[in-house]
């Protein structure tokens, strides 16, 4: 409860930081949503025992936070949530992974930690931007963006309600949910029987909130769609930016810059 | 139960990913065409409704430890699966946006595996057949908790197969279906209840809502064949155009055609990038007495073939001195890789404070 409650706290937060007026912020959503794209495709695109040249990579999303001017200790500790699932499938690979691949000495370190440390660097570089995309675009822009990529308008239609009513909903179950815990000390009465009314009476309460809203549109004339103002527009700065980091991505891609770089300071050119 | 970017191929990643992006367009079309326009501030709500029912907890009685409502099945059973497939796919998007749950490439399997078997398989061919045209408590009960089971068991085993043919992790397919299957049973078995007692709720306090979710025919004569079909079709399309686009390694999808184009143009260092890097380096090395040729020769320091080589890692004998000197780009790259890390982070910190100097920053 109190995790998902500083969830919702969190996600208003990084909501927030698309109010910034940054350079980055201020380009038109759809150059990010491009460009996150691309990173992340060029990002995935190596195969498992691959990690050096990944670090080129983050160089992304460090000079985004800076430019944006986002907090980098938030971003690093919402990145630090990684998805568990990735981590409970990547620890079996040093266990099934055991050939040695590179040895130090005595040490040999195996194909496992190897592709273990890969999937890591791909979570964090993956996940960061897309938390980052968020951060410099917020939701809405990004919906829209996607909309003006190609997504049916019902389904922008359906996000941007969605994520208007998730504040309001996810209020009204906290408090629920609060006062159902007040009233049962010693954790009694927490059981399936309490949670099924409750959680039956939380989707009555929506189901007559979704009628009244839906009165109050067509008051107003809802059509089916939604008519957003967009100030953007997809200008010489914004094909600029998605040209030259889409060039960078698939430069990195092609030329293992890691080690070029390595070679450069090591004399060791084959 | 998240299917995530780090563990996914991009052949596999795009392939689900075009597969569900059609998927969503069909059904926008259809509940465009077909659905009044009440749903659409319902499908809104509701999916609003299965984040704040997550925040609600109870206690399962043996273990002690939690359980909360999930989403596909009972969206199905309230909108019906056109409307409820949408729906899902929008949680996932917030999700996969705000809760790191998964990422952007991953959100085509997620939308696929949590959306598409709830309400387009275990929906019509398991709930609605068991509850019939008359549903009661009972049958609601046993129609909740089958399909939920099944329809988490189907999406489970759909993680199985990606991340298995992604070739990401070293799990081995029967390993990894061994394990998933059985906790998904659990899950499975925990959300059919929860979705039995809240469904139960509804139908006592409003039949009408489950009534009419009931009689809404399906649309068209075949619909689940029709999106099968359509699925089918774009992922094939889509996951062979990558792997053409890709893979010029016969055995599957440990593909990359860059990396093959990277090491032609390491072992070819009379031209380009190399032939000045290489110039450049005479200059600026600053670790040139630090020879693993010698080192190798010797067994001590670095000896084995590079990470990155696969086929020199089966066949390591073959190729002797290809492994020597991989072993050596292997290390350049480490040190290389460290560097670029640093240099990115350096980057980082200049622009920060160049930033915080000039008035236009993050200051309002």
């Amino acid at each position: 409860m109190a995790s998902i409650h500083s969830a919702v706290l969190d996600l208003k937060s990084l909501d927030l930081l698309a109010n910034g007026n940054s350079t980055i912020h201020r380009l038109d959503a759809r150059a990010k949503v491009l460009v996150t794209l691309v990173f992340i495709l060029c990002v995935v695109s190596y195969s498992r025992y691959e990690l050096t040249p990944l670090f080129p990579f983050f160089i992304f999303p460090v000079v985004m936070i800076s430019l944006a001017g986002l907090p980098t200790l938030f971003i690093l500790k919402k990145i630090t949530l990684l998805c568990p699932f990735v981590l409970a499938v990547g620890i079996f690979n040093p266990v099934f992974d055991r050939e040695i691949l590179i040895q130090f000495g005595h040490f040999g370190i195996s194909g496992g930690w190897i592709s273990f440390a890969s999937i890591l660097t791909r979570s964090v570089l993956t996940v960061g931007t897309a938390f980052i995309l968020v951060g410099v675009t917020g939701f809405t822009a990004v919906c829209q963006a996607l909309e003006s990529l190609g997504m049916p308008k019902v389904f922008a239609v359906q996000l941007l309600f969605l994520y208007r009513y998730i504040f309001v909903l996810t209020e009204e179950s906290g408090r629920a949910s609060r006062a159902r815990e007040l009233r049962s000390c010693g954790k009694k009465g927490q059981g399936i029987h309490s949670f099924g009314s409750m959680v039956g009476h939380l989707l009555l309460r929506t189901w007559q909130r979704a009628e009244r809203i839906h009165t109050a549109m067509l008051a107003r004339g809802f059509t089916g769609e939604f008519h957003a103002n967009r100030l953007s527009r997809f200008g010489v700065s914004e094909v600029r930016f998605v040209l030259a980091w889409s060039s960078f991505f698939i430069f990195l891609r092609l030329q293992n810059v890691s080690q070029l770089l390595g070679s450069l300071v090591t004399g060791l050119f084959p | 139960m998240h299917m995530a970017d780090a563990l996914l191929s991009p052949a596999v990643g795009g392939a689900m990913w075009a597969a569900s992006a059609g998927t969503i367009a069909y059904c926008s079309g259809k509940v465009r065409k077909d659905i009044d326009d009440s749903k659409i501030p319902l499908m809104g709500v509701l999916g609003a409704f299965i984040f704040a029912a997550q925040m609600i907890n109870f206690t399962i009685p043996v273990t002690g430890s939690s359980g909360h409502l999930g989403g596909g099945l009972i969206l199905a059973i309230l909108l019906g699966p056109y409307a409820a497939f949408l729906t899902i796919a929008s949680v996932l998007v917030v999700q996969a946006l705000f809760f790191a749950d998964g990422g952007l490439l991953a959100l085509g399997c997620n939308i696929f595996n949590l959306g598409f078997f709830p309400a387009f398989i275990a929906y019509p061919f398991i709930y609605k057949k068991i509850i019939g045209n008359q549903p009661t408590t009972g049958r609601i009960s046993a129609a909740s908790l089958f399909a939920a089971i099944a329809g988490l068991q189907m999406g489970a085993f759909c993680v199985v197969l990606e991340t298995t043919s992604s070739g990401i992790s070293s799990l081995p397919f029967t390993t990894f279906a061994a394990m998933m299957q059985p906790i998904h049973l659990a899950i499975g078995i925990i959300e059919g209840i929860v979705t039995a007692s809240v469904v139960s709720f509804v139908y006592k306090a409003r039949p009408e809502i489950m009534q009419s979710a009931l009689e809404s025919r399906p649309i068209g004569i075949h619909p689940v064949r029709n999106i099968l079909l359509a699925f089918l079709a774009m992922a094939v399309v889509t996951g062979g155009a990558f792997s053409w686009f890709v893979s010029t390694n016969p055995d599957g999808l440990e593909w990359s055609i860059t990396k093959v184009t990277g090491h032609e143009a390491l072992n070819g260092p009379e031209q380009g990038v190399h032939a000045t890097l290489k110039a450049l380096q005479e200059k600026i090395a600053f670790l040139p007495d630090y020879s693993f040729r010698k080192t190798a020769e010797a067994a001590k320091g670095v000896s084995i073939p590079e990470a990155t080589q696969e086929h020199q890692k089966t066949h390591p004998e073959q190729n002797p001195k290809a492994s020597q000197s991989s072993a050596e780009t292997s290390i350049a790259g480490l040190a290389g890789g460290t560097i670029t890390l640093g240099l990115a982070f350096l980057i980082g910190y200049i622009l920060k404070r160049r930033n915080q100097r000039t008035p236009h920053g993050f200051n309002t």
